[in-house]
């Protein structure tokens, strides 16, 4: 392998799992806090897809405008899923809120199929994004550069609100105990949609670098790497954020490199997720960073 | 402050509280007493609003305030107008440390010079927090939990202060301690209503007192009056 070929299997595999990773952490997040498996968010993630395909695409606005209205669309509608199919099972077992989940997840698909079709479209990359810059014999493309740096530095800026902000230190709160902080002041419904949102508009990120990255949209394109980006979130630990970006970048690793370097194995390339789930819930069942689980008191 | 007429709570078939009428002046330590299950907490946590409940009259007069109605009203709001509550079992929250307990207590306010000030003013009344600051609440011992919890609950600056059962599981010599700083508490001019199972101790500090029993009140009075009543003495003070 030479080193411009690994060079480009190390971005690329960083950038994959760095979009498994802000997906993840949309998942991390809602289980902290509710217990919940919000298994609509990898069709959350595809909305952000959509929107920036049609406001850019197809209205042909301005790269930032649209950007800018995707992030505020889907996090409209991480909202309206949370209101909607969510708070007002807030006092149900914890499986009805599992099942409703399923649902919007299913109804946000097909709804996707009724409203864009299920054609898939082609996005256009900003030429700008797509000018190879060169470093001796390494090849480097400004977008896929840009897929981690942005990833990261959303989580980073993430991780101080939910450590150095009040509305973080209720999150940090109601992750264990949802009466004593509603004790406190705080209004629980509130902060959970400022999970919602939060971990929505990531979702929105992540789905407008993939639209960018792997340029096209289709109805399903959300399945697969929300499936992938739960099982980073499991192998990081759920309820770790940290946790999330290394289960994804993890993730993203072990898929990009075993194909670079055992190609005949590309066939099995969406396995490589469920093998290691299954390696991390033997070996080390709460997740890399995850703390063990306490029962409530 | 506080006025309660024909208070209900009933949980499903059972039911905790049945008609219960209370009255809380401004200044006043006011004691619920009584044995298990007959409704001392449910009482507490429907003036709070963590448990549904029907009443005739549930009103709340902040200082310098005309009296607001409380029903319909969420916890979280009425934690802004004035009340606080210390729960049963100090639920400290054992992932987050001393301090971030204690601004978390503070979290109905945003001025934050005066948040400051009563963090000060918490650490001077108890000094064992300010040295245990940066700790986790988890790794405190059963005293120091119950302190940093009635911390908390003054960083809201409430003007009526609820204590469920401050002294459980605690030392004999902390009981004591925490009846002295309730006493403190009182004294700066809060309100407090205090449910307590140690029946003496809170008889002694209180200037009204109501016995309950099966969720109803049985016996009222001055605290000082009930600690003679031979119904009292009987039932719960030990002969």
């Amino acid at each position: 392998m030479t080193l411009n070929m690994f060079v480009q299997h190390f971005i690329n595999a960083l950038g994959l799992g760095s979009l498994y990773g802000l997906i993840a952490v949309g998942y991390t997040m809602v289980y902290g806090i509710l217990r919940l498996i919000n298994f609509a968010h990898g069709d959350i993630f595809m909305l952000g897809a959509y929107f920036v395909y049609f406001t850019t695409v197809v209205f042909k606005l301005p790269w930032l405008l649209g950007v800018g209205i995707s992030i505020i669309g889907v996090t409209v509608c991480g909202l309206l899923v949370d209101r909607i199919a969510y708070r007002p099972l807030r006092n149900a077992p914890r499986i009805s809120a599992l099942i409703s989940a399923i649902g919007v997840s299913f109804f946000i698909e097909n709804l996707a199929i009724v409203v864009f079709s299920g054609i898939p479209r082609p996005v256009v990359q900003p030429p700008l994004l797509m000018k190879p810059i060169v470093v001796g014999q390494v090849r480097l493309i400004p977008l896929g550069l840009m897929v981690p740096v942005i990833s990261f530095f959303l989580v980073g800026v993430l991780l101080w609100m939910v450590y150095k902000t009040k509305p973080g230190l209720a999150m940090r709160s109601i992750s264990f105990d949802i009466e004593t902080t509603r004790l406190m002041g705080v209004s629980v419904d509130r902060i959970i949609a400022l999970t919602f949102a939060l971990g929505s508009a990531l979702a929105a990120v992540a789905g407008i670098l993939w639209a960018l990255r792997y340029p096209r949209v289709e109805p399903f394109m959300g399945i697969f790497p929300g499936f992938k980006a739960f099982i980073a979130a499991v192998f990081g630990g759920i309820g770790s954020i940290p946790g999330a970006m290394v289960g994804g970048i993890i993730l993203g690793f072990v898929e990009i490199m075993s194909i670079a370097f055992f190609p005949h194995l590309s066939g099995y390339k969406d396995a490589f997720a469920f093998v290691l789930l299954i390696f991390i819930l033997l070996i080390k069942p709460t997740g890399l960073m995850g703390e063990k689980l306490e029962d409530k008191i | 402050m506080l006025e309660i007429r024909g208070l209900n709570v009933k949980y499903g078939a059972i039911h905790a509280v049945r008609d219960v009428c209370l009255s809380i002046g401004k200044g006043e330590i006011v004691t619920l007493i009584g044995a298990n299950g007959a409704g001392k907490s449910s009482t507490i946590r429907a003036i709070m609003g963590l448990t549904r409940c029907t009443a005739e009259t549930l009103s709340f007069t902040p200082p310098g305030q005309p009296p607001l109605d409380l029903q319909g009203r969420p916890a979280e709001e009425r934690v802004k107008m004035g009340i606080a509550l210390s729960p049963e079992g100090r639920r400290i929250l054992p992932h987050l440390t001393v301090e971030e307990n204690l601004y978390l207590g503070a979290y109905s306010r945003d001025d934050t010079d005066g948040i400051e000030e009563d963090l000060e003013h918490a650490y001077a009344l108890f000094p064992r927090l300010k040295e245990r600051r940066s700790q986790k609440g988890g790794t405190l011992s059963g005293g120091e939990q119950q302190m940093l919890a009635l911390a908390r609950a003054l960083m809201s600056r409430p003007s009526l202060l609820m204590l469920d059962e401050p002294s459980l599981g605690l030392a004999p010599f902390l009981v004591e301690e925490v009846f002295d700083i309730i006493q403190t508490i009182n004294r700066e001019g809060r309100t407090i209503l205090l449910v307590e199972q140690n029946a003496f101790a809170a008889l002694n500090i209180a200037h009204k007192a109501y016995v309950l029993e099966v969720g109803a009140v049985a016996i009222e009075g001055r605290g000082e009056d009930l600690l003679k009543d031979p119904r009292v003495q009987a039932a719960y003070l030990g002969g």
